[in-house]
């Protein structure tokens, strides 16, 4: 008996609970004199599916979050002397293993006796908890459907009720983007926390070298590779810049231009072009960057005679910058919307010419909202991974040269955890850090662009 | 009909002994397909306040705004006929439009300040027009400016504060302020007071007569009062059309239409 | 006002006939004054120029780079079954075929057709020609039917990627300096192959349906679209109800205090998280505190919901406020209840501005790559996903190995995968704004 066949079982039960309730409503109300039904019968119809299905998945669901967790610990303790004397990272990867072989993820590999059993224990395991939560479920279904049965009569407030419980769940959708930063916050900050253990927090912050191939063995004591922040945060700040140096001036004039000046024909070709721009998936941009652009500056360079490396800062930062054209653009079009006409007319009524308006009433009223613009862009480029990951370099290099390779945090966020992880070793849970300073910076431009745009808005509605 | 009121009506300019200052002669404006005005005939005479009056959708502030041109920012809006400034057809190709607004300047029926210091709303429009060149001749012209709408005194010491911190009526006259800085030849307003409180409307109304001195004036007005106080001639929209223009005195005692005797006693508007 | 009436009539600069906006100095100002107007409007027509021609230049280097993808170079070759290579033991059971060499046996094919070539070192030469994909076409037809054993049969079968790249014209264009992989002897062998009529061009049908290779010939995205769907099932149905719920609540039933406040600043913020975040997020709590399994579509799904949710609450919400408070207020006249006027009222009105958000939503979805890289994802996985918990991988991760890998083969791959991924967001978005423009509404 498998649970999704109980859960659709119950499920049935529920559909069948919602006629019943409306058909027994209605029914009661012809036994009764005087008796006239407080809620419209289908509300009746559906407290009873309600209780029908409701705890019944509600336990269902919890179970295939603890599963995984219970049987694991079931499964270790019935292994070998040996295998419970690891440590906690060997045992990671033991599990992973033993979950591998389970869903038949192992490929053709033979697992070796004592994993077998495991992996045979586990299935077992997984059965017999199958079967609980079957039984269960389908006992908490048809108890849920006789409670709905015997408490529906005419009097019930059966529409409050129905209603009531759809509020609550709506709460708890609204809830899950809480939970969201919480866990991420809390994930980011406890695996920091595990790192700075490893590494005091000043080196990390403060520190001008990265080198974490070093530190590749865990189980090298004192290991000395080098987490220095420092050459990651100017290498995101370079690219950042030179992003922004293509993206800023090339938005606002477009968005400037778009709502002002071009022609319904220019529009109708050059915002669905916007439109796609900002519709590209970033690894689209990344295979251009590495492929076209990087080859491209390279060469251009160097029939100059400059010295750029094949990965530099510059291509990179170019494609982000284009990337980024649409959403500033976007978001200074409606920053420029926002600024009401009148000032327009006011200075037009002056004798300004277009270009005079804008420059110097426009842009000047609407300078707050641009300026959260470009912290929201900046946000954005210090956040973007994969064209940095195509197309910047891996060497953390402190320099401020556009033609030099220089890598960035997400890129070494990215390369630090593909592939396999340990999770006690500094080299993976730097990676956290990263992401915990990555978190902070971006939040902090988000918020403060968010609260910039708000009091602009306020002023202008 | 029509065609002899105005006829009477631009009659009487020689006998004041006025210049006209701007003409309107057979002007039609649509927005899309829609006809906003009817063939509209109108002489403005130099240093005289000529009110708009009529009900509201009537076409006095679409007529106002043709005379400096302020419809050609409007979407799908177009004009037919002719309108003169000195003799010359301002919607003629060579006409630039930009300067044309320099010497027809606007005041708008809210209060539309730039979010700017007061000081630099006012000195904006010479800015632009190139009038000044040194820090000196910007403060004469914003003082001189200022004065003028009477708003001096009031902001002398805060003059590099924000043009939005003002209230209401003294964000109005700031507007005028700007106006008058271009030194304009002909002042549109166009319900100048309709935001405003009865003593700031006061203010205004008082301001509107001194610069009469200086400038040709051409108020839109919804208050009848506000037309019998500040104006000499008065020109009556109906629909579109425009129904009768004559003296203020003669407008408000003795009407020649029906539909202007209406408006004035109260059965329609 | 007394001051005014004091001072001298009439502004100092005036007086001139003409007056201060007519004097031949105002013409020359407002000649200066259009030249800078027209320079201004040069720089924004320039900037719109620079977004269509950096769409254009990208979008004609991949399609440029990618569209021979969508053909397949294929060789006819007529082999002998020799049935003591293909089964030698000689029971015809299935598994003993599986093992069978027939490897050896298109090498015999190709042996026969130039018998001339003796030379162990050429011979090694010509079978380069063969790509792994030849063994498997002649092994899946014998397996079909086991009769042919011993009987001659000619099968279609794609040619190796060096082979395809200079049938494909690109071998000429070598890098400057680098010398071509293949030998004139192997291009003279393909020349006489081509002659004879044994090379077809036709179209890649595999490319759409087989899974990942590390042969560029037998490489294909099939793998990758069936994880990005499965992927993408979830997130949508995750996502979307959640969203929509939430959005619900907070645009018509929240209560304004502290707790919603702090929803929507969380709501607005999460929508602007770097999307590698909620890859951490993923590796931290799904991975290592939940235990689920690493690079199943589950997992990816779930860190795409989340990060897809506040986009389309967020869309929701402007979606709800746009239908008219009278509405609501008709219908509470009526004494439907506040779920009542959501439900039959408010919701439908607003449905249409939903969809199109969440499809645009999931659109962004869909190109996502740098969380499921946290995940799992990037492995190199050959079959095709079953099932929500097996090992898969996803369109955009997919491109990201194969621009990773240096062979020429792989990056007309990369950039046919991309013209796929376009493709779906292409139609995707298309659904959007048919869906808008059918149901857009002015109130």
């Amino acid at each position: 008996m498998s649970p999704s066949l109980v859960f659709l079982a119950i499920a049935a039960l529920a559909v069948f609970g919602f006629f019943l309730g409306r058909r027994r409503v209605l029914a009661m109300e012809g036994t009764r004199i005087r008796a006239s039904i407080h809620s419209l019968p289908s509300y009746y119809g559906y407290y009873m599916a309600l209780w029908c299905i409701v705890p019944a998945a509600a336990v269902m669901a919890l179970w295939f979050v603890v599963e995984p967790t219970i049987i694991e610990g079931l499964v270790l303790s019935a292994m070998p002397e040996s295998y419970r004397a690891m440590s906690a990272n060997q045992l990671t990867l033991v599990m992973a293993d033993i979950r591998n072989f389970a869903y038949g993820n192992a490929g053709t590999r033979t697992p070796d006796p004592a994993i077998a059993d495991a992996v045979r224990n586990y299935h077992g395991l997984h059965e017999t908890g199958a079967w609980i939560v079957s039984i269960v479920g389908a006992c908490l279904g048809v108890a849920g459907f006789a409670i709905g049965f015997w408490r529906i009569n005419p009097q019930m407030r059966a529409r409050n009720r129905v209603e009531r419980f759809a509020i609550v769940v709506m709460i708890i959708a609204s809830t899950i983007a809480v939970l969201t930063t919480v866990g991420i916050v809390g994930s980011l900050v406890f695996e920091s926390m595990r790192f700075f253990t490893k590494y005091p927090v000043f080196d990390f912050l403060f520190g001008t070298q990265w080198s974490p191939q070093t530190a590749i063995r865990a189980d090298q004591v004192g290991s000395s590779g080098a987490f220095g922040f420092i050459p990651l945060f100017t290498g995101s700040l370079l690219i950042t810049v030179i992003a922004m140096f293509v993206a800023v001036p090339i938005g606002l004039l477009s968005a400037i231009y778009m709502s002002d000046y071009a022609s319904p024909r220019l529009r109708s070709v050059a915002k669905p072009v916007l439109e796609v721009l900002a519709g590209i998936p970033t690894v689209v941009y990344g295979f251009f960057a590495a492929l076209t652009v990087a080859p491209f500056v390279r060469d251009a360079g160097s029939a100059m005679g400059l010295d750029v490396a094949s990965e530099s800062a510059l291509a990179a930062g170019v494609v982000m910058g284009i990337m980024i054209v649409p959403f500033v653009s976007s978001l200074a079009d409606d920053v420029i919307h926002a600024v009401p006409q009148s000032l327009r007319h006011g200075a037009y009524g002056l004798g300004s010419t277009k270009s005079e308006t804008i420059r110097q009433v426009v842009l000047p009223a609407a300078l707050p909202g641009i300026v959260a613009a470009v912290m929201l862009a900046i946000s954005r480029a210090i956040g973007e991974t994969m064209i940095v990951a195509m197309a910047a370099g891996l060497a953390a290099n402190l320099t401020f040269n556009p033609f030099a390779a220089v890598t960035t945090v997400t890129v070494q966020i990215a390369s630090l955890l593909v592939g396999d992880q340990e999770f006690d070793s500094p080299k993976t849970l730097s990676a956290f850090a990263l992401g915990l300073v990555l978190f902070v910076i971006t939040l902090c431009l988000n918020i403060i662009a968010l609260a910039v745009v708000r009091k602009y808005r306020e002023k202008y509605d | 009909m029509l065609a002899t009121d105005t006829q009477t009506a631009a009659a009487p300019h020689a006998a004041h002994g006025k210049r006209v200052k701007m003409k309107a002669t057979e002007v039609e404006v649509y927005y899309s397909e829609k006809r906003a005005l009817n063939k509209i005939n109108l002489d403005v005479r130099e240093h005289e306040v000529t009110a708009l009056i009529g009900p509201s959708g009537c076409g006095k502030s679409t007529f106002l705004r043709t005379m400096n041109r302020m419809n050609d920012v409007i979407d799908g809006c177009r004009m037919a006929g002719k309108i003169l400034l000195d003799q010359q057809d301002i919607y003629d190709p060579n006409i630039d439009v930009v300067q044309l607004r320099a010497r027809v300047g606007m005041v708008f029926q809210k209060p539309n300040p730039f979010p700017k210091s007061i000081y630099d709303n006012v000195a904006y429009g010479p800015r632009i027009h190139g009038l000044v060149r040194s820090r000196e001749e910007t403060d004469a012209v914003v003082q001189k400016s200022l004065e003028r709408a009477g708003l001096w005194k009031e902001v002398k010491d805060r003059l590099h504060e924000g043009g939005t911190s003002l209230s209401g009526g003294q964000q109005q006259r700031l507007c005028i302020a700007r106006a008058i800085a271009v030194d304009p030849e002909v002042i549109l307003m166009d319900e100048p007071c309709s935001a405003l409180d009865p003593i700031a409307t006061a203010k205004i109304e008082e301001l509107i007569d001194e610069l009469r001195t200086n400038y040709t004036i051409v108020i839109v007005t919804h208050s009848m009062q506000q037309a019998a106080r500040v104006s000499q001639r008065t020109a009556f929209f109906h629909l579109g059309d425009l129904v009768e223009v004559g003296d203020t005195a003669q407008i408000f005692t003795n009407p020649n239409d029906e539909r202007t005797q209406g408006y004035i006693t109260g059965r329609f508007g | 006002m007394t001051d005014i009436v004091e001072r001298p009539q009439g502004v100092a600069s005036r007086g001139a006939a003409l007056g201060v906006h007519a004097t031949e100095e105002a013409q020359k100002r407002l000649k200066r004054r259009y030249a800078s107007e027209w320079r201004f409007r040069a720089y924004g027509l320039t900037a719109i120029l620079i977004s269509i021609t950096a769409l254009a230049v990208l979008l004609w280097s991949i399609v440029g780079q990618g569209y021979t993808a969508f053909t397949a170079t294929t060789m006819s070759l007529t082999v002998t079954v020799d049935p003591a290579l293909a089964d030698p033991g000689g029971k015809r059971a299935q598994d003993d075929l599986r093992t069978g060499d027939f490897q050896g046996i298109a090498r015999a094919g190709l042996r026969s057709v130039f018998p001339d070539v003796k030379e162990r070192s050429d011979l090694r030469a010509l079978y380069t020609i063969l790509s792994n994909g030849a063994s498997d076409a002649i092994r899946d037809r014998v397996l079909d039917n086991p009769a042919l054993i011993g009987q001659q049969i000619t099968v279609r079968i794609p040619v190796a990627s060096d082979y395809d790249m200079y049938a494909k014209g690109f071998a000429a264009k070598t890098p400057k300096g680098g010398e071509s992989r293949l030998s004139p002897k192997q291009i003279a062998w393909f020349e006489t192959l081509k002659a004879d009529g044994k090379i077809h061009s036709s179209f890649n049908i595999w490319f759409l349906t087989s899974g990942d290779s590390r042969q560029p010939e037998l490489a294909g995205v099939g793998g990758a679209i069936i994880g990005s769907l499965l992927t993408l099932a979830i997130t949508l149905a995750i996502a979307f109800p959640l969203g929509v719920m939430a959005a619900v609540y907070l645009e018509e039933f929240a209560p304004k205090n502290r707790w919603t406040d702090l929803i929507e600043v969380n709501i607005n913020n999460l929508a602007a998280v770097p999307s590698i975040v909620f890859g951490l997020l993923g590796l931290a709590v799904f991975l290592n505190v939940f235990g689920l399994p690493r690079s199943a579509p589950v997992v990816g799904g779930v860190v795409l919901a989340l990060m897809s949710l506040p986009i389309i609450i967020i869309a929701s919400r402007a979606s709800l406020r746009a239908v008219p408070p009278s509405i609501r207020q008709a219908a509470l006249g009526l004494g439907a209840s506040r779920v009542q006027v959501v439900t039959h009222h408010v919701l439908p009105l607003a449905m249409p501005g939903i969809l199109t958000g969440t499809i645009l939503s999931m659109a962004h979805a869909l190109g996502e790559t740098a969380p499921l890289l946290m995940i799992g994802m990037v492995a190199f996985i050959v079959d095709i996903p079953s099932g929500a918990t097996q090992a898969a991988t996803v369109l955009p991760v997919q491109i990201y190995l194969w621009a990773d890998s240096p062979e020429r083969g792989f990056v007309e791959k990369t950039s046919a995968a991309i013209m796929v991924l376009l493709a779906f967001l292409l139609a995707m978005n298309a659904i959007a704004i048919f869906l808008r423009k059918k149901f857009e509404r002015k109130w």
